[in-house]
């Protein structure tokens, strides 16, 4: 469990969750990205950009 | 786990990305993870960074195509193997670069012309292609900014949004013939230079993107002249891609046209309809690149003969 950058809610994060990895808050909607596994840490995702895509 | 010199260059983990290093994992294999966003790359013959210790193959699939297309044209130039090397990346991420690549190979593509101005562009959706058309940034993904454009008044008005609203990259103004087709359209995988799965995208929404909700279901590959299998190869062949998605449309009369090519295909969808292991192809062909490229200390000369020249 580790708490929502944004709105300090209570995430489950998949236990295989990689860096880069991105998942949404369940209460506030906001897209975060696991910046770090270990420690475990979270930061608000980028936007998505101009330029993204396959 | 077995060290192989592979570098995976990787922003956002897609679940693409994810399956792509769960499969190295299954095959014992440890990549080592680049970001782009925490790299700097030396242009004027430096020492490479620490994080290219080793590595002589790099595996793409940044969601971002500019950071791409500039990260891999330099590690080309610090000698490392790309996969798809940089030329490609740059001829599929602009669509105008990918029409003229598929025109200068034959392949066949809906009616589409180049615009560089809302006068031009009009004449020649009044006098060339007809509506309705569709008005495609030259750069974008997943269907976004992609105008259908039904009518001259419309016409106007989304050329205006771009002129005014636009940045330098909407002055190049991608204009295609729309094309009525059946409901779907069929996204072929090619995996160095065979077509190894496609699905149909289905949707009674006029764009057929999964990415805007698209439903998918196997296709099947037919390798004879203009089928899908021939087609998306000879495609993959006019952009140089070792491992990109074709995107095609049956026009009216049934024949395929192209619509586009893609570098850094998402598959999450297309796994279970066609029962391809698609991850699984794409890292056992990188792995081929790296066991035939060699350990990373060869990497002193460019790996990709006109790697800079679209």
């Amino acid at each position: 469990m580790i708490a929502c950058t944004e709105c300090t809610s209570s995430l489950d994060l998949p236990a295989d969750a990689v860096e880069g990895e991105v998942v949404a808050c369940a209460d506030c909607g906001v897209e975060l990205e696991v910046v770090s596994t270990s420690p475990l840490a979270l930061a608000l995702a980028p936007e998505v950009d101009e330029d993204w895509g396959e | 786990m077995e060290p192989v010199p592979v570098a995976f260059l990787a922003s956002r983990v897609r679940p693409e990305e994810k399956l792509l290093l769960e499969a190295y994992a299954r095959r014992g294999v440890a990549v080592r993870r680049l970001d782009e966003r925490r790299l700097a790359l030396p242009l004027d013959g430096s020492p490479p960074p620490p994080e290219l210790d080793g590595v002589a193959v790099v595996h793409d699939r940044s969601v971002a195509f500019g950071a791409a297309v500039h990260a891999l044209e330099v590690l080309e130039g610090l000698g490392i193997r790309c996969v798809n090397p940089a030329a490609v990346v740059r001829a599929c991420g602009d669509k105008v670069r990918t029409s003229a690549r598929l025109a200068r190979a034959g392949i066949p593509q809906p009616p589409t012309r180049l615009a560089f101005s809302t006068e031009e562009a009009l004449r020649v959706l009044d006098e060339e292609l007809g509506y309705p058309a569709v008005l495609k940034p030259a750069v974008g993904s997943w269907g976004r900014l992609v105008a259908r454009l039904n009518d001259r008044h419309a016409a106007e008005a989304v050329l205006e949004d771009r002129e005014v609203l636009g940045n330098w990259t909407h002055r190049s103004l991608y204009l295609q013939r729309f094309v009525r087709k059946p409901g779907r359209d069929v996204r072929a995988f090619v995996i160095g230079g065979e077509t190894v799965a496609a699905i149909y995208r289905e949707s009674e929404h006029w764009v057929t993107n999964t990415a805007r909700g698209a439903r998918t279901r196997r296709c099947p590959v037919d390798g004879t002249a203009g089928g899908v299998g021939d087609l998306a190869a000879r495609a993959a062949r006019a952009v140089g891609g070792e491992v990109v998605a074709v995107d095609l449309v049956e026009d009216v009369d049934g024949s395929l046209l192209v619509l586009e090519v893609n570098h850094s295909m998402e598959f999450r969808n297309s796994i279970e309809p066609t029962g391809v292991d698609l991850p699984g192809l794409l890292v056992d062909f990188v792995l081929a690149v790296a066991r035939e490229r060699g350990p990373a200390d060869a990497r002193r000369t460019p790996a990709v003969a006109g790697a800079g020249t679209p």
